[in-house]
């Protein structure tokens, strides 16, 4: 099909985004939207019109999990895999799908109509067991709805036509307060700022600095900071970038975000732009929220036609600011912000070295502000509040309220906004939760606590969160808990360090090896040993992170661990017995000689 | 003294100058710290890890760590060799490297760090990847058997031959090297022999046919002397001028 | 060496699964030093005393890697009764040459050989019960047993396995050094 009309697909993608390079990655999805797959052909064609080598390009397309090079395929079902889908039985309705649609899990089908597999957590935890079909998120999956789908790609309809209701994703906020539940009007705060004669922009970034407004993205880097030393930077141009790479698993606080106070982040990102002095910024939307592309672009159109972006905003003549959106395409690593940069930049996304850092060398190494969608929010309503009066709310050094995404063993999962403080052992009640046996602060890069602890406090000084909260009852087995966390950060390292690329693989042979009932105490230092390596050497959080799950669970849960031993003493990694039988079934022999037993 | 900024390697003082990073300073005082990826000719690069050493009481690769005054750096201590030894291991293990029968044997900076940190084997499962072998260039062989993934042959074609012969492609475990071309076939880019990325490759991936194990044993690049010697005499050069010494090809 | 007056005797077996019998010989290219080693040791189970089955034993060298169900036999066989056992060689410890079949498939092998290869394969894949079964892949002997020491080369030198056995034999943790170390 490409190779027939792929200059004329290409045409309008590379004219829509005016042929610039570092619009490759959305060209790209726009290639893997309209194709079903990004066809060599196609990657000839974009290196050429872009000149940009071809390498380069195929490199970037092979990054992404979302762009798919190898063939095309009508129908791709990529379910969710996070730990808290698994638990809502998502491995059995992928099963059943695979049985419906008579297709090996992972394969395109013979004739190219559908392809199943995993995908890292899509962040409908609240809501799961969730999936993409050709990128677009489905929620609440039950063999009814699977039958539905099973229908829809038998008579081949295209997804564009799929019923609207099948589509449909709830925003469940189960506690506001002064972010969710502020009211902000569209322009509101932006007003309150530029038509003030007290003197911004200076005015807001001493706001911002009062406030003691840290980071939402889990690092709590002080916002004021941050937005003041990228102010102080020299550079021709400087650039507001949204970090809506909402990838920890368990996490899905922005989405919800997007959806209901759109407004809030634009007008957050805006007031930094005026603080700044930057005329350019980017919302970076994660590729499992494609559904939010359309909803997104309108509220910018509306903004533009408001005086709230584009040229003199608020009537004002030295300020213009406008925004647009990049989506991602499927990369846990891009929400660490060099990351980010580089695949807006339309590149692998892969951590850059620091120093220096975006503040200074960011965005086509020009000054560049990163903060996380709910940092954007919060700012805005400092800008209109004050930086005092959000100071008062709070803890000491965690200033205002956090959004938690709750999910796993309780009655109301969803959004819970609180004040900073709050005790881990009060969520549990406000959600509903019983017989809680741990709690998954922050992700699988953050802390898994256990219930001896569960009055400490959602704070940075004590149990910092980027806001996921997943929860775990008794009958949960901690040991799956920390392995299915292993394999994610397997699957999601961008593989740039050695100690990260190769140790999250080893990692997860090793939990597979216990897993199988192969292990020893011999792999529990094994897991010790390649802990220590991640920790000391990997070259960002995630590869430092992805020894946390099988650390905390293995000084919290060790039992889990210990029960999966075979012996004390040195096992094989795999079936010696397994291993002989390609040889079995090549000679036909199934005598005592051709088998090997147990006993060393 | 009094004047030059410095900081301490090991507790003796290295002189730096602005702008180099811990790795840069420490082997042009003569100190080494080992490393793979790093490349006296390129801009630091940070990813393969060996040069990894503790400054300030938190671990850094010295390769793109700023030399700072007065920053303490441990580096040739039992607890970072043992941290190099488990990476070289590591890359040991992802990858095929049967020394036995490579041409680079002897002159490989991996096999050479192995020796030097006392590397007995892989310390874990053998990977056993199904990599695929390049010989379709009349002059020159690609064997990704032994890819490390240090990018130095990606930076050096891009940078000094200007042709971006070589990129990276796949993500994780699965990331590999990849060629300019649609065919994947060394042979159909505008690769030559007297080519940086060819000169620069520390193992045994791109190879000139027809040379074979030109040198006895006894007589190669690793043989009369460890890499934490044969490195001093490498480093440092100034940029992209004249021979690289760092390079295998080097007269 | 000087050899002390009266002293027990550490008891040596050996053996060579996946491998050449390269580092046995290696082990002969001691030389004369084979006869002072022979005051410190006495050998159990070797190709050099045709002793079939390995005793209770102080060290164990094995050479070679684990290719069929026989070799993983003799290697549980000397994990059992050595003390100390000790890979020797490449193929011991990463799999070495024979190791390169491991991006092969097993059947397509024995089919290729066997039956698609007429000339070689007159009466089909050999399917004789005193023969034992290859494994699916060819591994390093470490991934089937707990391995104490491990001494690379292919062969290890002489002068390696002679510094690594004098190590041991005097109590010292091995190490080889600049020179002995060697993966080729």
């Amino acid at each position: 099909m490409f190779e027939q009309n792929g200059m004329a697909l290409l045409e309008p993608i590379l004219r829509r985004h005016a042929g610039d390079p570092t619009r490759l990655l959305q060209m790209l999805r726009e290639v893997q939207e309209r194709e079903g797959w990004v066809a060599p052909e196609a990657i000839t064609q974009l290196a050429d019109s872009l000149s940009l080598p071809r390498a380069r390009v195929e490199g970037a397309a092979g990054f992404y999990s979302f762009l798919h090079t190898d063939r095309p395929c009508r129908y791709r079902i990529l379910f969710s895999d996070n730990i808290t889908d698994q638990m809502q039985g998502s491995g059995g309705l992928l099963d059943y799908l695979c049985g419906r649609l008579l297709v090996e899990k992972d394969h395109v089908s013979e004739d190219g109509l559908v392809q199943v597999k995993t995908t890292s957590c899509t962040g409908l935890c609240d809501q799961g067991p969730g999936l993409l079909v050709n990128g677009r998120a489905i929620a609440a999956i039950t063999r009814e709805r699977l039958d539905c789908i099973v229908d829809l790609i038998l008579e081949q309809r295209p997804v564009a036509q799929w019923p609207a209701e099948l589509f449909v994703i709830q925003d469940y906020i189960r506690r506001e307060d002064i972010l969710l539940g502020c009211g902000l009007k569209p322009g509101e705060a932006l007003r309150a700022v530029i038509v003030n004669p007290q003197g911004p922009p200076l005015g807001v970034l001493e706001e911002i600095k009062a406030s003691g407004l840290r980071g939402r993205g889990g690092a709590g880097f002080p916002t004021g900071l941050k937005w003041e030393a990228c102010r102080n930077a020299k550079g021709e141009r400087h650039y507001i970038v949204c970090n809506a790479d909402e990838g920890e698993p368990g996490t899905f606080k922005d989405r919800v975000l997007l959806s209901r106070h759109a407004d809030q982040v634009f007008e957050g990102m805006t007031l930094c732009a005026y603080t700044i002095g930057a005329a350019e910024g980017f919302l970076y939307l994660r590729g499992e929220y494609r559904f939010l592309l359309e909803p997104l672009e309108a509220v910018l159109a509306r903004r533009r036609t408001q005086g709230l972006l584009g040229r003199n905003i608020c009537g004002r003549e030295d300020f213009d600011f406008d925004i647009q959106i990049h989506l991602g395409a499927g990369a846990y690593v891009c929400g660490e912000e060099s990351a980010l940069i580089e695949s807006l930049e339309g590149k692998r996304g892969i951590p850059r070295n620091r120093p220096p850092y975006p503040v200074t060398h960011g965005y086509l190494q020009r000054p560049t502000t990163v903060n996380n969608v709910e940092t954007f929010c919060a700012a805005a309503l400092i800008a209109l509040k004050g930086g005092d009066w959000y100071r008062a709310i709070g803890t000491p050094r965690s200033a205002g309220t956090k959004l938690l995404s709750i999910s796993g063993d309780c009655a109301r999962p969803g959004i819970y906004e609180y004040p900073f403080g709050i005790t881990v052992r009060q969520i549990l009640a406000d959600c509903g939760a019983e017989n809680t046996q741990a709690v998954q602060v922050s992700g699988p890069s953050g802390h898994c606590i256990d219930a001896s602890e569960f009055d400490r406090r959602i704070a940075f000084e004590d149990l910092p969160s980027a806001g996921s909260f997943m929860i775990f009852d008794e009958g949960r087995d901690m040991f799956e808990v920390a392995r299915s966390f292993v394999g994610f950060f397997a699957h999601e390292s961008c593989g740039f360090c050695t100690p990260c690329r190769v140790g999250t693989s080893m990692l997860k042979g090793v939990m597979e090896k216990i897993a199988t009932g192969h292990g020893t105490p011999y792999d529990l230092g094994e897991i010790d040993k390649l802990n220590r390596v991640l920790h000391q050497s990997a070259h960002c959080g995630l590869g430092q992170g992805a020894c946390n799950p099988t650390l905390d669970t293995l000084k919290r849960f060790r039992p889990t661990y210990e029960k999966r031993l075979k012996s004390l003493e040195f096992e094989p990694a795999f079936d010696l017995d397994g291993a002989l039988a390609q040889a079995r079934r090549m000679t036909g022999r199934d005598d005592a000689g051709a088998h090997l037993g147990n006993e060393a | 003294m009094s004047d030059s900024q410095h900081f301490l390697l090991d507790g003796e003082e290295v002189p730096f100058t602005p702008g180099q990073t811990v790795m840069q300073a420490a082997l042009s005082a003569g100190r080494y710290i080992p490393h793979l990826c790093y490349h006296p000719e390129f801009k630091p690069h940070g990813s393969c890890k060996v040069c990894t050493v503790k400054a300030g009481g938190r671990t850094a690769a010295s390769c793109t760590l700023p030399a700072q005054s007065g920053l303490e750096v441990e580096s040739a201590t039992e607890e970072m060799n043992a941290l190099r030894r488990t990476l070289v291991q590591m890359l040991f293990a992802e990858g095929n490297h049967f020394c036995p029968s490579c041409e680079k044997s002897g002159n490989c900076v991996l096999q050479a760090l192995g020796y030097d940190l006392g590397v007995t084997n892989a310390g874990f499962r053998h990977l056993f990847p199904d990599r695929p072998v390049d010989a379709s260039h009349p002059d020159l062989l690609l064997d990704f058997n032994r890819c490390i993934l240090c990018e130095l042959c990606v930076r050096a074609s891009c940078e000094v031959d200007g042709k971006c012969v070589f990129s990276l492609s796949g993500r994780g475990i699965d990331k590999h090297l990849i060629v300019n071309n649609a065919s994947g076939r060394l042979e159909d880019t505008d690769i030559a022999l007297d080519d940086k990325a060819v000169a620069v490759c520390p193992v045994g991936v791109i190879l000139k046919k027809r040379v074979g194990f030109a040198l006895p044993i006894g007589q190669r690049r690793y043989d009369a002397r460890p890499i934490s010697a044969q490195a001093l005499e490498d480093a440092p050069r100034p940029s992209t001028q004249g021979p690289c010494n760092a390079c295998e090809d080097a007269p | 060496m000087t050899v002390p007056a009266e002293i027990k005797k550490l008891r040596v077996a050996t053996t060579s699964l996946a491998g050449c019998f390269g580092c046995h010989m290696s082990f002969l290219d001691i030389d004369e030093r084979l006869l002072e080693l022979l005051h410190y040791i006495e050998f159990d189970r070797t190709p050099l005393t045709d002793i079939k089955h390995c005793g209770p034993c102080d060290i164990g060298l094995v050479e070679g890697g684990i290719c069929n169900a026989e070799n993983v036999h003799v290697l549980r066989e000397f994990r059992k009764n050595c003390k100390m056992l000790v890979a020797i060689g490449a193929c011991a410890v990463t799999g070495g040459l024979p190791a390169q079949r491991n991006h092969l498939d097993l059947a397509d092998c024995l089919q290729e050989v066997y039956v698609t290869e007429t000339s070689l394969g007159k009466g089909g894949i050999p399917n004789d019960p005193e023969l034992p079964l290859p494994l699916d892949r060819v591994y390093p002997i470490q991934e089937v047993v707990k391995v104490d020491y491990f001494v690379p080369g292919c062969p290890p030198s002489a002068d390696a396995i002679w510094k690594f056995l004098t190590d041991l034999l005097a109590g010292r943790t091995p190490r080889l050094g600049h020179g002995l170390i060697s993966y080729d």
